[in-house]
């Protein structure tokens, strides 16, 4: 445990603390006065209000039309299936000025809905609640379907066979077991809508205006630390009651369960009724997820001579004009790789060892530290960037040109992805199991090895594909961080798009669909890699 | 065993993870350690829109010995109050960026080391707003101005607007989008610029009247210009409706510039009457582990050789009288006889009460 703790000190609790006190701290005192002036400004209450509400129901909704897919990705075996879990994660790493676009194309003016029934979202909240089921999709998906694949369909039939409906079976039965990794998912959500930033600038136009933009706005356009400051305290109040309401709920309900391997509960759907969940959820991914993304890929290769390859040959050369970049745009391919994969290593070494450590021990200290392990994804990006500045600037710490920055900045939205969906399969596991193996002589790491591992490979590999694609796609701590000329995907993709003229726009687009497929063949590749059927025997 | 081989396997794939980040921590790393050849690097941190040719980079190097390493620090105003946060312990040697809506600030704040560059009587008298202390150089300067899709205006046979107050003529309704004066530096430029026409009394009673008349207000110029500006190649492929928008004057060159094939005449046109002069300064920052390598830089950044690579690189005009501008950029862009100004005191004493009385005018 000591590892992790060590890494949110030096990495998030003292940056973050080093620009909060900065604000507070002003002329040899402390400024707490100003909490309770700046919360009580009626357009901060009304900010926190609109903030609050909108991510309740942002999370209602993805619940509601993700689990269905969460269920169909889990229990029924079809072909295309590791396509379409891919399919549902790209959106997540896509950034959020591209998606704004494409959703516009859809639900704005002259827009599919628009064309079919007159029907425009553009400046509702509707707009807003739609791309954050877009973009968090998958977070439902993956939480929660890596879970339901390995529980044990048989104990349902069971209860069936004692006389229980199909109905009764799944709510006495199968829902107890998945409401950790369901509150797991409806956390994230939450949490991720609760600081949305790019989706409600974008769709919500300059009306809506979450905590987020708030803070964002204090700190990066107006340098106002103090305001910046008591918003951040606030941000984290309101987190802080969120996961000890989560933490509440949650423990009492977790327990030991029956877990299988997932390739042994999946079967193909049988009779009309599964198809039909089966045709719904393929129409609604199509719907919500592939539209948006298929425009992008249109205007990708919608070229002023017709169809073709004009803005990908483009992104290999060195913009002869001068340009945005002194390398050819593709290079952020390399460096989204490199920086992910070290983001990814160190989320799940540092998430992992935490998910062990926080399974093995109970107590108020570790519930803490667990609360603590969700807290940087309530915390505003340009925060702890404007934190890593100030803090991490003196030998030996001083970072701020280093490269290591962006992926430690990235590891700590990562990491706690991969404690939320290693803890409810960690703690499933059945003690005994390890208990039997220390009786018989085997020393805690080979316990490990042959009781926990096997088990807990695919959350594993579902974590650290979480994680890279957390990486790739981060946005906010990325463009903060002062690094070599060398961007990321996303950074060149914004780069491109803040500029004038036909061959950048439609660069921005070929790059974003490149991110797209990077993405999912990232994805893909580590679906690979998991273990098949046999490696449930021990 | 054929599940041993298998559990290897698996193991060897997460391995294989570690490796590459191995390889990753080779390729990517180049910074922060090379502090021991300091004295032959000189560091410039600007905004994310700093550009600048290869070859004019190495002609640097050629002359002075010093090789420049370049750090985006984001957009204008963070890449500011980064600077502002970090003083006295700067990530480089020279700051490129400030312009006169934040000099301000970064005066107020002692941020840079006063140094009179070289070549400075070639600048013009009026962008230099701090020719008494020289604690920064102007660099370049640029207008931000409404853009006209022409195509709409010659299809719709109406002459497209010149200045602030035809924005706001029944002729123009529903036309004009612009940016989120709280967020966006355009937008903020457009603002002061109907400051610096209208008069610190008479700027409101214009914008209730451009906001009868339909202006649309979006958070970025990403968005304005590209989705709902009908004038740009991603406002065509959007459908977008609006033709009249807040951006540069430099934007119609570009247009051109990055079309294939080049048209002989740019899609988008400049209104000469609704523009701000922006000013863009740079300075030795406070600190700098380079000092000398730095004012060699600030005399470079006003020497022909940048000035003439920056129009088509930065799309702004040189401030150095006699450097030569590409054609492109004379045939396309537009020349702005008299923009707004308002004087970076004012600017920085009224701005916050500005933005926010804009606000609660036009954003409901």
């Amino acid at each position: 445990m000591a590892g992790p703790v060590v890494f949110f000190a030096v990495f998030f609790a003292y940056p973050v603390t080093a620009i909060v006190g900065r604000g507070l701290h002003d002329g040899g005192a402390w400024q707490f006065g100003r909490v309770a002036e700046v919360a009580g400004r009626p357009e901060i209450l009304r900010v926190l209000w609109f903030t609050t509400w909108q991510a309740l129901a942002s999370t209602a909704l993805t619940l509601l039309i993700a689990l269905p897919g969460a269920y169909v990705l889990a229990r029924f075996h079809f072909p295309g299936r590791r396509l379409l879990r891919a399919v549902v994660t790209v959106p997540f790493v896509l950034p959020t000025v591209v998606v704004g676009t494409a959703f516009l194309a859809l639900i704005g003016r002259g827009g599919l809905l628009d064309e079919l029934w007159g029907v425009r979202l553009d400046t509702t909240v509707w707009a807003i609640l739609l791309a954050h089921v877009f973009f968090n999709y998958a977070v439902v998906v993956r939480t929660v379907g890596g879970l339901w694949a390995q529980l044990d369909p048989r104990q349902e039939e069971a209860a069936r066979v004692l006389g229980a409906g199909r109905f009764t079976a799944w709510r006495r039965v199968t829902l107890p077991a998945l409401v950790p990794s369901l509150a797991a998912a409806a956390l994230m959500v939450f949490l991720f809508t609760f600081t949305s930033f790019g989706v409600v600038q974008i769709l919500g136009g300059p009306t809506f205006s979450t905590l987020e933009v708030e803070i964002y706005r204090q700190t990066a356009d107006l340098l106002d630390l103090p305001t910046a400051a008591v918003l951040t305290l606030i941000q984290f109040a309101a987190v802080g009651a969120i996961l000890a309401v989560h933490a509440r709920t949650v423990r009492r309900r977790e327990s030991t369960l029956r877990l299988v391997d997932p390739a042994r509960t999946a079967r193909r759907p049988r009779g009309a009724g599964q198809w039909a969940l089966l045709a719904g959820v393929v129409a609604t991914v199509l719907v919500l997820l592939v539209a948006p993304l298929a425009v992008l890929v249109e205007r990708s290769f919608d070229t002023p001579g017709g169809y073709g390859l004009a803005y990908y040959r483009a992104l290999t050369v060195v913009d002869s004009r001068g340009g945005t970049f002194l390398v050819p745009p593709v290079e952020a391919i390399r460096n989204s790789l490199e920086y992910a994969a070290a983001a990814t290593a160190i989320s799940v070494v540092v998430g992992g060892l935490a998910a062990a450590a926080l399974t093995r021990r109970a107590g108020r200290l570790v519930r803490g530290f667990d609360a603590l392990l969700m807290l940087p994804l309530g915390v505003s990006a340009v925060t702890v960037g404007f934190g890593f500045l100030i803090a991490l600037d003196e030998p030996p710490l001083d970072l701020r040109t280093s490269w290591i920055l962006v992926p430690l900045a990235q590891a700590l939205v990562g990491v706690p992805f991969v404690v939320r969906i290693m803890l409810p399969v960690l703690r499933a596991v059945d003690a005994r199991l390890r208990e039997a193996a220390s009786v018989l002589g085997a020393s805690p790491l080979r316990a490990w090895r042959e009781v926990d591992l096997p088990l807990v490979r695919r959350a594993l590999l579902v974590a650290a594909g979480f994680a890279f694609a957390v990486s790739l796609g981060e946005f906010g701590a990325t463009v903060f961080i002062a690094r070599p000329d060398n961007p990321t995907l996303p950074v060149a993709v914004a780069r491109l798009l803040g500029r004038p003229g036909e061959l950048n726009y439609g660069q921005a687009m070929a790059l974003s669909t490149v991110l797209m497929a990077v993405c999912a063949v990232a994805l893909l590749a580590l679906e690979r890699i998991r273990p098949d059927k046999t490696s449930g025997e021990f | 065993m054929n599940s041993q081989l298998r559990r290897a396997v698996a193991m060897a794939a997460v391995s294989a993870l570690g490796v590459t980040v191995l390889a990753a921590c080779g390729g990517g790393s180049d910074g922060g350690k090379s502090d021991g050849t300091a004295s032959k690097t000189v560091t410039l941190v600007g905004h994310d829109s700093f550009a600048v040719s290869d070859t004019v980079l190495k002609a640097f190097t050629e002359q002075t010995g010093y090789t420049v390493k370049v750090l985006k620090s984001g957009d204008a105003g963070t890449a500011l109050n980064k600077e502002i946060l970090t003083k006295g312990s700067p990530q480089g040697d020279v700051f490129f960026g400030v312009d006169n809506t934040l000099l301000s600030r970064a005066l107020d704040n002692d941020l840079f080391t006063p140094y009179e560059a070289k070549g400075l009587d070639r600048v013009a008298d009026e962008v230099q707003l701090d020719a008494e202390k020289h604690r920064v150089t102007p660099v370049d300067t640029g207008d931000i101005c409404v853009n006209y899709d022409k195509k709409y205006f010659a299809d719709k046979k109406l002459a497209p607007p010149e200045t602030f107050a035809d924005l706001a003529k029944p002729a123009y309704k529903d036309l004009l989008v612009v940016e989120n004066a709280a967020t966006s530096s355009p937008g903020l430029g457009f603002l002061l610029g109907t400051v610096g026409t209208f008069g610190e009394s008479g700027w409101q009673d214009y914008w209730k009247k451009l906001d009868a008349n339909g202006v649309k207000v979006v958070d970025g110029w990403e968005q304005a210009y590209n989705e709902e500006f009908s004038g740009s190649a991603g406002g065509k492929k959007a459908g977008a409706d609006r033709p009249l928008v807040v951006s540069y004057a430099s934007s119609p060159p570009v247009e051109v510039l990055y079309a294939e094939p080049q048209p002989a005449e740019a899609p988008t046109g400049v209104a000469t009457g609704t523009c701000f002069r922006q000013i863009e300064f740079a300075g030795l920052l406070q600190g700098a582990k380079n000092e000398a390598g730095g004012k060699a830089l600030l005399d470079f950044l006003i020497g022909d050789a940048f000035q003439e690579d920056m129009p088509l690189n930065m799309f702004v005009n040189p401030v150095v009288e006699g450097a030569k501008l590409p054609e492109l950029f004379t045939r396309h862009g537009a020349v702005v006889e008299k923009p707004a100004t308002v004087a970076p005191k004012t600017i920085a004493d009224k701005r916050e009460q500005w933005v926010r009385s804009w606000s609660s005018l036009v954003l409901k």
